[in-house]
């Protein structure tokens, strides 16, 4: 075991496409939890209700960059669009992203109409852009309000499907590849779709209760709670189909298992075994299944839920870790395995991961400041 | 293929704006004409439809030849010729391989050791007396008749000639590294500094469309390598397939390649 074809020894994806599902899947976590309150009518969670469907617009906004960054040629990028090789699963990106982004931009548009003629009727040079968002029709009544909750519904409701499709057609690109045995199962859009809905609803809670430090808000206890539940629901399914996916290969005992064992048992030991499932996996469950079974109070209730989707966060972005470079450390000649380690500067190093990471927050602490995302928070006495 | 391919890509023209009668544009007009330049924008953008097939020599004929290739594992001696050929005749990066040599050795015990030689130097001899077989095994892209990399390449930068080589047309790739994950022998790589693009063989186009060989099959020194037109029965390839036995690398997969292993060993992947 100890032979590494020679192009194998460098890793052709590294950050940026660990990053790329990452964010795709905090896009799709986070639409699921606004469409639970704008479809499906969960009452509570209509405090976050916007401020999910913003952060999934701006994380959305965010998804093809590092891919940008990743390409080769990125100025070609357009190419996927204008002339797709339709054979290929990743030709479909170019489409089904876009498709998407015109969902979730309707939909906010239809959801913050009001706040956005409001800020129109104001003053300067917000007043300008929101005139211009609104396509300079400023009327609004009592018929026009029904109707956008009407189309608000319609396209939440049909968001939820196009979320998984995003999210799933990411797995796929990935569980579609024959050639290498760590990815290629018909399983992997699931694990995908089911931690992307584990990440965005971990973002949300994580942020939440960030900003409401910050600002001295009263968290609504009910929503937390219910977003924990949910939380702690949807991670149950998402570990437990990972942990089949690998049990199965394990039982099946193929040729494949030989150098999966030894990947899993070795090279990705700490990363996957430990980290991953140990100490981020069942950790952040023993705290949900806490918080949802005991009573408690608010404050120990609402640190175990914050430092649990803290957790979970990091779960699913080494979880993607894992599986990419994790992929791409077994060589195909199923013989021997590369190692790999992030550069800090470079161009798909750890800063500019960074950097592409956080400029979504910074992003919609702008679109709170341009249209309330949390209207009718109350602030602490 | 290719020849459908083009001609399905040209027919995106943009779409002229007709302007309207009065000066005053409607919002839904200029929205509208918007919308159906864009498609013609982002052509010009990215450079057009694809380019025409890859450099032939005058009069050769592409319909009329379908090439293969055939490893004699019996008859390399590892010298590692073939790979500086290679190297030379393609400019391929140092680190890469477009081809390389494995060296298969397994001892008493059964166990299997698989390595290559350092700088592209023929290996050095092996004085072990545990090594009960040891064994050569030349490697390059199987130009696959379904291949991975080609069915996965978002863009069709990646395709297969109508003389069954599969090619990369560096205008077109995006070096999204797809192709690389896709292929199950590892016979791509992206170029590393500027020209961020996939690379593979070519089975040297540019010498093969004239009627010579490709650098490799040129510099073994013995016959290891074969190149030959599978559509000629009479083709120094097909007389070898008929008389030898072969194995293909990964049939399972389903990738039909066209490079015949003759006297393999073991388990090579």
């Amino acid at each position: 075991m100890d032979f590494v074809f020679p192009n194998d020894l460098n890793v052709t994806w590294s950050v940026m496409i660990v990053l790329y599902p990452y964010i795709t899947g905090l896009v799709a976590g986070a639409f699921i939890v606004s469409s639970l309150y704008h479809v499906f009518g969960r009452q509570e969670l209509k405090p976050v209700a916007r401020f999910s469907l913003a952060s999934a617009f701006v994380f959305l906004l965010f998804a093809p960059l590092p891919l940008l960054i990743h390409l080769g040629y990125p100025e070609r990028s357009f190419n996927i669009m204008i002339t797709p090789n339709f054979s290929s699963a990743m030709a479909g990106f170019g489409y089904i992203y876009t498709a998407y982004l015109i969902v979730v931009v309707m939909e906010i548009w239809f959801v913050m109409r009001g706040d956005f003629i409001k800020r129109a009727k104001g003053g300067g040079l917000w007043a300008l852009v929101a005139k211009v968002i609104l396509l300079f029709n400023l009327h609004e009544s009592d018929e026009t309000r029904r109707a956008d909750a009407r189309i608000t519904k319609i396209l939440a409701a049909i968001g939820i499907p196009m979320a998984c499709l995003l999210h799933g057609y990411v797995g796929f690109l990935f569980g579609s590849l024959k050639a290498n045995p760590w990815w290629s199962t018909p399983l992997m859009f699931v694990i995908f779709i089911f931690s992307a809905i584990v990440s965005g609803i971990a973002v949300l809670i994580f942020h939440y209760f960030i900003v409401s430090r910050i600002n001295r808000w009263r968290i609504d206890q009910p929503c937390v709670r219910s977003m924990g539940k949910y939380l702690w629901g949807f991670m149950i399914v998402a570990v437990s189909l990972e942990l089949l996916e690998v049990m199965s290969v394990a039982y099946k005992q193929t040729e494949e298992w030989e150098v999966i064992h030894d990947l899993i048992n070795h090279h990705l030991f700490y990363s996957y075994v430990v980290v991953q499932f140990l100490l981020l996996s069942v950790v952040p469950f023993g705290m949900l299944a806490t918080t949802a079974l005991v009573r408690m109070r608010d404050s120990i209730n609402n640190t175990l839920l914050w430092m649990a989707s803290t957790m979970l966060l990091g779960q699913v972005l080494l979880m993607r870790w894992n599986v990419v470079v994790g992929g791409q450390m077994l060589s195909k000649s199923m013989r021997g395995f590369t190692s790999y380690f992030p550069g800090i500067w470079e161009k798909e190093g750890i800063a500019v991961a960074v950097i592409v990471f956080t400029t979504p927050f910074f992003l919609l602490w702008l679109f709170h400041r341009f249209v309330p995302l949390f209207p009718g928070v109350e602030k602490k006495a | 293929m290719r020849d459908e391919k083009d001609a399905k890509d040209v027919k995106a023209t943009p779409v002229a704006v007709e302007g309207e009668e009065s000066s005053a544009i409607s919002r839904r007009a200029a929205l509208k004409a918007l919308g159906a330049a864009a498609p013609g924008i982002l052509l010009v953008a990215c450079g057009g439809p694809k380019p025409p097939p890859p450099e032939q020599a005058d009069g050769y004929d592409w319909s009329k030849h379908y090439w293969g290739y055939a490893v004699d594992t019996t008859k390399c001696i590892g010298c590692n010729a073939c790979v500086r050929a290679c190297r030379a005749e393609n400019d391929v990066p140092e680190g890469r391989y477009r081809t390389w040599v494995e060296r298969y050795r397994i001892d008493k015990e059964g166990q299997v050791a698989v390595d290559m030689a350092k700088d592209d130097k023929a290996f050095k001899p092996l004085n072990d007396d545990n090594i009960v077989k040891a064994f050569f095994v030349p490697k390059i892209c199987n130009h696959c008749d379904k291949s991975v990399c080609t069915q996965v390449c978002p863009v069709g930068a990646s395709y297969q000639t109508k003389d069954g080589v599969v090619l990369v047309d560096t205008k077109r790739c995006i070096g999204c590294g797809y192709c690389v994950q896709a292929c199950p022998y590892s016979t791509r790589y992206i170029k590393p500094g500027h020209d961020h693009i996939a690379d593979k063989c070519t089975l040297c186009y540019h010498r093969i469309t004239r009627g010579m060989l490709p650098a490799c099959v040129q510099a073994c020194p013995r016959g290891a390598r074969i190149f030959g037109d599978l559509r000629d029965p009479n083709s120094t390839i097909n007389t070898i397939l008929r008389q030898r036995r072969y194995r293909l690398l990964r049939p399972e997969l389903g990738t039909h390649p066209k490079c015949y292993y003759i006297g393999l060993d073991l388990k090579v992947v």
